[in-house]
């Protein structure tokens, strides 16, 4: 098999016929594997994005409530994770802690550097999901005997995680894609068995390509839907998708 | 006579502005006090310093001999018996009006929750929404909100009420819904200071009426005394003024 896929203008590309049928034989015999894949995938998708929400609202918190020193530490967090490029903060956590001698697992320092990462776009859209909330709530929620902190639980971070919604699902597009680029420090996962697949037979490369984009293009589609779901359970009167009666002014 | 609200000298600045310049008075217990006053002469900063919403830059409040203002007093405990009503409701959005008159009952009352659903269903029955429960604000009206407000103050079984202009953000037909829920509340014995623009209520339910202007208390009596006979030529100009504009409805 590999004879063919070394040399590209190999004598089997004039068996055009015969070969996209070995070909899709092929891509179709690995697609237990493809997807095997995608699952690791998937694993490091809901570690980074649990890990970027959680540290996302904290930064957000602090931004908006911290004031003086916890604001400007969650200021800096932000920049720096939103500042430096994906890939370069992959090799950083990998190769970088094996420096300082903790030697982490390619997926465990893919998780906390994509994850990170994340944390400072999700805490953007947090920040702006916080201070949309009328000054009003905060006041009455004092005003009744709650501590700031219940204030919070109770009253803003419900409204906000609301509100966010939206943007999130941006964030939420965003980063299952990211995923990929994990392989660079050696996750296996659906990107490096599409090289497995291109080294092995070159001319099933697109192929290969084209299912990962299939994956992605479901996986993202799935996921949109499951969040639209979200939404609508937790939409309240006064936090609708769509505004009622305002919405007619735009029927005509 | 039994004190229950005292405040010493008041006074409060945003920037070069002095809002307050050393405001003083005394509440009973049981009483009803009305704040009248042009606007921007301090009253809702005055109130919002009572139960530290805004803290003052000097002076001191007690609330039952507690002072607020000492450092080591625990606010939120203070603030549970402090009841605020506020100018534009400010309802917990997201919460059903059961929900927001429980909330203080669980989070800081500790109430069970059978216990907290009792108080608040009777609180809610007392400003005549027993039928409202279940809605959240966006689905009530302005009056509605305003009084699922006071149910809200009105379960923390507070010492003292605050109203800030409970009655301004209301389309005038609404009003009255609001204010006949205060007149009972005030015959009821509860405790209140209020802030308004409402004549007719000021004249007909406050044990006495303070009237401020630049910060400072200008004068204070009966309504029978300020309305009849103001010792402060300004307090006259403003009740003939304020009188025309808003008539003495409610």
């Amino acid at each position: 098999m590999r004879e063919r896929g070394a040399a590209c203008p190999s004598p089997s590309w004039s068996k055009e016929g015969e070969l996209k049928i070995e070909g899709l034989i092929t891509v179709g015999r690995s697609l237990p594997d493809l997807l095997g894949a995608t699952l690791i995938n998937i694993e490091l998708f809901l570690a980074l994005i649990l890990l970027g929400f959680l540290v996302g609202i904290i930064i957000a918190l602090l931004q908006v409530y911290g004031g003086g020193f916890w604001s400007a530490l969650a200021s800096a967090w932000e920049w720096f994770f939103r500042g430096v490029p994906a890939l370069v903060l992959l090799v950083l956590f990998f190769y970088g802690s094996s420096e300082f001698g903790l030697s982490l697992a390619p997926f465990t320092a893919a998780a906390l550097a994509l994850g990170f990462r994340s944390s400072g776009y999700q805490s953007q859209i947090f920040r702006g999901a916080i201070q949309s909330i009328p000054p009003g709530q905060m006041m009455a929620a004092r005003s009744v005997g709650l501590s700031r902190l219940q204030a919070i639980a109770n009253i803003i971070l419900p409204q906000a995680l609301r509100l966010a919604i939206p943007a999130w699902s941006n964030e939420f597009s965003s980063v299952i894609k990211d995923t990929t680029l994990a392989y660079a420090v050696g996750v296996n996962g659906v990107l490096r068995h599409a090289r497995y697949i291109m080294v092995r037979h070159y001319e099933l490369a697109m192929l290969a390509y084209i299912t990962v984009a299939l994956v992605f293009l479901l996986l993202t589609y799935g996921g949109n839907w499951l969040l639209g779901l979200v939404e609508r359970r937790l939409a309240l009167p006064g936090f609708q998708m769509k505004g009622g009666r305002g919405q007619e002014a735009l029927s005509r | 006579m039994n004190i229950i609200l005292k405040v010493e000298d008041l006074h409060k600045r945003y920037g070069r502005e002095e809002v307050l310049k050393g405001v003083s008075f005394e509440v009973q217990k049981g009483e009803t006090k009305v704040i009248i006053g042009p606007s921007g002469t301090g009253k809702s900063t005055m109130l919002r310093c009572i139960n530290q919403l805004t803290p003052p830059d000097k002076g001191r409040i007690w609330l039952d001999g507690v002072e607020v203002t000492h450092p080591k007093t625990n606010i939120n405990t203070v603030r549970a018996q402090i009841g605020f009503v506020f100018q534009d409701f400010n309802l917990f959005t997201h919460l059903t009006a059961l929900d927001n008159v429980r909330l203080g009952l669980l989070k800081v009352k500790k109430l069970v929750k059978e216990r907290a659903t009792e108080v608040a269903v009777e609180e809610l029955r007392r400003v005549g929404l027993a039928d409202k429960t279940e809605a959240y604000p966006a689905e009530l009206s302005g009056g509605q909100q305003q009084r699922v407000s006071i149910a809200r103050a009105l379960a923390m079984d507070p010492k003292v009420i605050l109203f800030d202009e409970p009655t301004s953000a209301l389309d005038p037909e609404l009003i009255g819904e609001v204010l006949t829920v205060m007149i009972d509340l005030a015959k009821s014995g509860m405790t209140m200071v209020v802030v308004s623009h409402e004549m007719g209520f000021a004249r007909s339910v406050a044990d006495e009426i303070i009237f401020m202007e630049h910060g400072v208390i200008v004068e204070q009596g009966s309504p029978q005394q300020l309305f009849s006979h103001p010792q402060h030529p300004r307090t006259g100009e403003f009740l003939h003024k304020i009188t025309e504009l808003y008539g003495e409805t409610g």
